[in-house]
């Protein structure tokens, strides 16, 4: 493949926040389903065993936060639901069983990426708001027992729903080969832009 | 308490039988609220048993004293002026600590595999090098027990001195309560010996006296006899009906399985929808032809 086939599509700041934001939730993810059932509470060890994981977690869980909301105000502008959106969802069946011809064409993000990034960018504030409500020893004796509670039970749910789609991001990824190599080197070849999200490749073709 | 390791009923974070070859008879505290006179000498035998000493704190104006439970205070006396009919006043003196539930809110919470255990004589102990400091405990607890060390960030509370049970001593707090208001015994035991007080503080009055052992918690192994068994709320507080809250029983409940199950589905999901529809690939890359082609809306 030439290097003329290939096109621009995320900015190495792009990627590092991104990249910063995986390996983050990765880490939040094993030690945060270690605390929530026990046959998981062998991945605390990734952290350095119980103890360490739960000191660590609420730290990289800012981190995590941080970088996220950093991208989330690079690409917010890029997930507002228009154009041939509905349409798209209408057709999500033709979307799951790769009868690409029959998809109406879409822009920069597909309609299944906004809706994961509006939802991601909710937990992400459950998570941030309610994690801080128990987080042990600093915060959470200064909230009364009943916060804590109903704030445990709120970080458990956002995060189930967080690892959930993330499940479905990374088999996406997959699923549409390419993106993962776009996300990596930050190039997509045209064939791919013009496959995927063929209005965005007539915006960045004209220019 | 690797002695004991083999009379565990229960054990938290843990989804196996834990060793429970021997059995041993359910034992209770009971404390008759109306034969303490608020010496707190049982205060002093818990710290000096379990070699505990709280900070000497400052004076509020009551007798309270700490002020409330810490890791080194895991039984404090509290005072109550009520005035429970017009005209009466009444001394309401309650000793607090672990309640020792038979259906334990803190060891339901705690995701640390055997940082609490109940033993199969009902006694529920943490074991603090097993804590992790989460604070789910403190969470779970529907008596506002556990208490995280500023210091080491385990949590402590009441063993209901399950060492010296453990080789038959009664304990601490029951061995030096000068007025035999703390007993201890098999909870049938105890549980027979609150009837008799309960039916003796009838006749003198209370008509409303009482045993409480809550069965929101199915029962606990420190139980109290309460002139006013109508209104526990009275003796500082103590909780007409604690249960075990929604928001701990839904997250350490059926959230558990479901989370875990549909994480597990979602993923088996993506993989099958592999086998079945494979990977969007675009053909023709190098010519840039995409197999959409160039029909987009201009």
């Amino acid at each position: 493949m030439s290097q003329q086939s290939m096109i621009d599509r995320y900015t190495s700041g792009e990627r590092i926040l991104h990249w910063v934001t995986a390996i983050t939730f990765f880490l939040l993810a094993a030690s945060g389903l270690a605390f929530f059932h026990p046959s998981m509470f062998w991945l605390t060890g990734l952290l350095g065993g119980g103890t360490w994981a739960r000191i660590l977690h609420p730290f990289i869980g800012v981190v995590m936060f941080v970088a996220f909301i950093l991208m989330a105000v690079k690409f917010w502008h890029h997930n507002v639901l228009s154009g041939n959106d509905r349409k798209w969802l209408g057709q999500i069946g033709d979307v799951i069983a790769n009868r690409d011809d029959r998809v109406p064409p879409i822009g920069r993000y597909n309609p299944g990426q906004k809706i994961l990034f509006w939802v991601l960018l909710a937990s992400m504030i459950v998570l941030l708001v309610s994690g801080i409500a128990i987080w042990q020893p600093y915060f959470a004796p200064s909230f009364s027992i009943g916060t804590v509670r109903f704030g445990a039970l709120m970080h458990a749910l956002s995060a189930l729903a967080l690892i959930l789609l993330i499940i479905v991001h990374v088999y996406s990824s997959f699923w549409v080969k390419g993106s993962t190599e776009g996300m990596l080197s930050g190039k997509v070849s045209r064939a791919w832009a013009k496959a995927h999200h063929p209005k965005w490749y007539e915006e960045v073709a004209r220019k | 308490m690797a002695l004991q390791s083999l009379d565990i009923e229960r054990r938290s974070a843990t989804t196996t039988p834990p060793p429970g070859a021997r059995e041993q008879p359910q034992v209770a505290k009971l404390i008759d609220v109306s034969r303490c006179i608020g010496c707190k000498a049982c205060q002093v035998a818990c710290q000096e048993w379990n070699d505990l000493r709280s900070e000497v704190g400052h004076n509020v104006g009551v007798l309270d004293n700490p002020l409330d439970l810490d890791e080194h205070s895991w039984t404090v006396m509290r005072y109550a002026e009520v005035e429970p009919e017009g005209g009466n006043l009444e001394w309401l003196i309650r000793k607090d600590g672990c309640m020792h539930c038979a259906d334990p809110g803190c060891l339901k919470a705690c995701p640390a595999p055997g940082a609490i255990v109940q033993y199969s004589n009902g006694i529920v102990d943490f074991h603090q090098e097993n804590c992790i400091g989460c604070g789910y405990c403190v969470a779970g607890c529907p008596f506002d027990v556990p208490r995280i060390s500023k210091k080491d960030s385990k949590a402590y509370k009441c063993t209901l001195c399950s060492d010296r049970v453990a080789v038959g001593l009664e304990p601490a707090c029951v061995k030096s309560c000068p007025t035999g208001a703390i007993m201890f015994g098999t909870k049938e035991d105890m549980t027979h010996h609150a009837e008799g007080r309960v039916a003796e503080l009838n006749e003198r009055g209370f008509a409303n006296a009482g045993l409480y052992d809550p069965q929101g918690v199915g029962g606990t192994h420190v139980m109290y006899v309460l002139p006013h068994a109508d209104n526990p709320e009275a003796y500082s507080g103590l909780p007409k009906d604690p249960t075990i809250a929604a928001s701990v029983g839904t997250w350490k409940g059926p959230l558990k399985p479901v989370g875990l199950a549909l994480l597990g589905l979602t993923a088996l999901g993506a993989f099958i929808h592999y086998l079945k529809y494979g990977r969007k690939e675009v053909e023709h890359e190098a010519e840039g032809g995409g197999e959409r082609g160039p029909r987009g809306e201009a």
